[in-house]
């Protein structure tokens, strides 16, 4: 039972790690736009020539 | 004249960097959120703009002095959106910041019952093959190491509510819950100490984890429908006209100050209340009165805020409501109704009253039995708190919230917004519908009903003069006829109406006499004298508009539909009888009244209630808005007025009254699966209690009865979106 003195202070840093994480995630704001953060994920970061274009039809 | 826009009342300053937020309309996919930021950061010194799409905002910061605010606003609707300078709501920020620390403590709690679940499965399997107890108390020592803080921290919510029930000498569901909390973790240390098989620290921190969690839901469906109401109350914030010197500049109305003198222009809603100071005008007080005629007004005549002006240009000296004005009685009698507004006890808080004495009575009794049946002390009190832990309201903390979360998700896509918490539960018990006429059950904006006696070209060119014209009225013939250029050089005679010359044939709308249609005018007049008459002249040909309020389209089918469910329906109108009798008529309301001052409105719905009937009011103007809150639920159309939408409970979209049968379906539909969950919730009791008396409720099969029963209720809550073919 040896294992114990390092199985069991690696589970409780790797927990608290996923609790800082969360703790993290939520300060900075990333439960505040749900729907859009499902978007945000499948959009292009740099918007192309084609979605200039797109702009000006709209105009 | 073309007047500065001021927007500066609506920047927050943030030492050099300025933020300014905005609900924006139209925001409906991604696309548009991508074009929005992109657009937004052109605009020379914004450093940042991002798009919240859940609630339907736009957050935009710059440094300090280099942006005009308006500009970011015409930026946005030279991208297409019609954005609306927001102040966010104090109350909004701290309902935000109180799901956020739910979230917080929730992930706490979340944390810590994983790892104890982890530690405790280790014990249990140990129990039954070859654990030593020096390895045993390891384990139950180091679930205590996390589950005393976790519980110290994310117990907060639960043990500050159950004080403050206890001070004030009442019981709520938190006093159960704490006491189940706080004796199971001691017991559990106690023994530890004993080097004892059994530690409850797993159930108590899993309780608390999926107490939090409902409680969690709860909350942001809360915070969700205020950001939606506060987006609703900043789409209709209304600005005025303000004189500056001999400037004049649009302000928003919180800006405004007694003394202040407003322009307002004709087809422009008065924003304030206040005496003409120059001017003569029509105006139209149907939101206030619900009566449809127009009101002369002319200097030293006082005008009050939600009117129409409807022919000419006024100046208003802006007052603060004088005591015995129609505002200043609305008001009152507001504040007496929401003080009276009868206290409804939620469900939930209902089955609490009831529960904790039942589970306080059974722990108690298991004590004193086991100690009559000879146990020793230490075995009657684990056991006696083993009852208290098992019947601890898991499955009931989430039995409620769980089906309010799917009910409210399924009235958004009906068409309701929710302003209180509470509301679908007090749907469901309604009996009596009573419906405003004007502005309710008809459409808010007048229509034209007979453009089909007109030629298409010459319709369309009324639909263009029209567009020239800021009358109201005009705007009922420009939407008839579709049109969406206005006609060029088209001069507005205020008063009278629009004239213009197209290959030099004269055009003129406007009055019948300013038109020369004096006679077809008159002809109609004897008709339908209902209706407000528009002359159009095209040369020597003459023609004349009628325009009415029309019903809402589903209007007919949803009053008969409302009627077949059982439930009684009354029109209260403040309009005149002539007006109120033809809209019952035609939906078949044998009981109509006309002519009703707002304490008569009280009156009815008092009278009601007192007759033991549950009442849903559903009005829009600003003489409904104290029998919104008189009623024991409310409902407003989005097109209501600001007081309105803020007092009734929740709001509907669009132009038909459908979401109103559909409200009071699935609040019906949601308040059954809700009882359900109750009883499931109860159900589960009646088979782990008596397990828990007789002393077989180990630390795992609180476990598993604790989980099983919340998932159940959850799963259950899911039957709340299906409702009624007929409703949805």
């Amino acid at each position: 039972m040896e294992v114990l003195v390092y199985l069991v202070p690696m589970a409780l840093t790797l927990g608290l790690l996923g609790l800082g994480a969360f703790l993290w995630s939520l300060r900075s704001g990333q439960y505040d736009d749900l729907e859009g953060a499902a978007w945000r994920a499948i959009l292009d970061d740099d918007p192309g020539p084609e979605a200039g274009n797109q702009e000006l039809d709209v105009r | 004249m073309n007047e500065v826009r001021d927007l500066t009342h609506f920047v927050q300053w943030d030492g050099g960097r300025a933020r300014l937020e905005l609900a924006v309309d139209g925001i409906t996919c991604a696309g548009c959120m991508a074009r929005i930021e992109a657009g937004l950061a052109a605009v020379p010194a914004v450093t940042r703009a991002r798009v919240n799409l859940t609630d339907r905002r736009v957050a935009v910061e710059w440094a300090g002095g280099k942006a005009d605010p308006a500009r970011v606003v015409d930026r946005l609707s030279e991208l297409g959106f019609k954005a609306y300078p927001f102040e966010p709501a104090r109350a909004e920020a701290e309902e935000a910041e109180a799901a956020a620390s739910l979230l917080r403590r929730l992930g706490v709690a979340a944390f810590a019952a994983m790892n104890i679940m982890l530690l405790s499965v280790a014990v249990w399997s140990g129990n039954v093959t070859d654990i030593t107890p020096e390895q045993r108390d390891f384990f139950h020592w180091l679930s205590a190491l996390i589950a005393l803080p976790a519980a110290a921290y994310a117990g907060q919510p639960f043990f500050r509510s159950a004080i403050r029930a206890l001070t004030a000498g009442s019981l709520n569901m938190d006093v159960p819950i704490t006491l189940g909390v706080l004796l199971a973790l001691a017991m559990s240390v106690f023994e530890t100490l004993g080097h004892a098989e059994h530690a409850y620290f797993d159930s108590a921190i899993m309780l608390i984890a999926f107490l939090l969690a409902g409680r969690y839901l709860d909350r942001n469906m809360r915070r969700r429908t205020r950001a939606f109401a506060g987006n609703l109350a900043a789409l209709r914030a209304e600005t005025a006209v303000k004189f500056v010197g001999n400037e004049i500049r649009e302000v928003p109305i919180e800006s405004i100050e007694a003394g202040d003198l407003v322009l307002v222009r004709p087809g422009e809603r008065i924003a304030v209340d206040g005496i003409v100071a120059d001017g003569r005008s029509d105006v139209d007080q149907s939101l206030i009165t619900g009566e449809t005629a127009h009101v002369g007004v002319a200097t030293g005549a006082a005008v009050y805020a939600g009117t129409l002006n409807v022919t000419g240009t006024l100046q208003v000296r802006v007052s603060t409501a004088a005591a015995g004005t129609l505002i200043d009685e609305i008001k009152r009698l507001l504040d007496r109704a929401v003080e009276a507004r009868s206290h409804y006890v939620r469900l939930a808080d209902r089955a609490a009253r009831l529960y904790a004495p039942v589970v306080h009575a059974t722990a108690l009794a298991t004590l004193v039995g086991w100690l009559a049946a000879g146990a020793t002390w230490h075995d009657a009190i684990v056991t006696a708190i083993a009852v208290l832990i098992i019947t601890c309201p898991c499955a009931l903390g989430l039995a409620v919230p769980a089906v309010q979360v799917v009910a409210s998700g399924a009235l958004f896509r009906a068409g309701v917004l929710l302003n209180a918490g509470d509301a679908i539960e007090r749907l469901a018990s309604v009996d009596t519908v009573l419906f405003d006429k004007t502005g309710t059950l008809t459409l808010p904006e007048p229509e034209v009903v007979n453009a089909a006696g007109l030629s298409p070209p010459l319709l369309a060119l009324a639909g263009r003069l029209a567009l020239a014209s800021r009358h109201p009225l005009a705007a009922a013939i420009a939407a008839a006829a579709g049109a969406k250029a206005p006609l060029a050089g088209a001069t507005e005679e205020p008063g009278q109406g629009v004239s213009a010359s197209l290959d030099g044939i004269a055009l003129k709308l406007g009055r019948p006499s300013f038109c020369g249609a004096g006679r077809e005018a008159d002809a109609a007049a004897n008709v339908d004298p209902e209706t407000s008459l528009i002359g159009f002249a095209h040369g020597e040909e003459r023609y004349v508009f009628a325009v009415r309020q029309r019903l809402r389209p589903d209007a007919e089918a949803i009053v008969g539909r409302l009627r077949r469910a059982g439930l009684a329906v009354e029109i209260l109108s403040g309009d005149r009888a002539e007006a109120a009798a033809p809209v019952a008529r035609r939906l078949g309301i044998e009981s109509w009244r006309a002519a009703m001052t707002p304490a008569e409105k009280i009156g009815r719905i008092a009278a009601l209630k007192a007759q033991g009937r549950r009442v849903l009011m559903v009005g829009d103007g600003l003489n409904d808005a104290p029998s919104l809150a008189a009623a024991d639920v409310s409902l407003s159309p989005v097109t209501a007025v600001h007081l309105s939408q803020a007092t009734a409970d929740a709001v509907f979209l669009g132009e038909r009254l459908a979401p109103v049968a559909a409200a009071l379906a699935i609040a019906a539909k949601a308040r059954r699966v809700m009882r359900a969950n109750l009883w499931l919730a109860a159900a589960y009791n009646f088979v782990a209690v008596p397990l828990a008396i007789v002393g077989f409720a180990s630390p795992l099969v609180a476990a598993l009865a604790m989980s099983g029963s919340s998932l159940l209720v959850t799963a259950n809550a899911l039957r709340a979106r299906r409702v009624p073919a007929e409703a949805a």
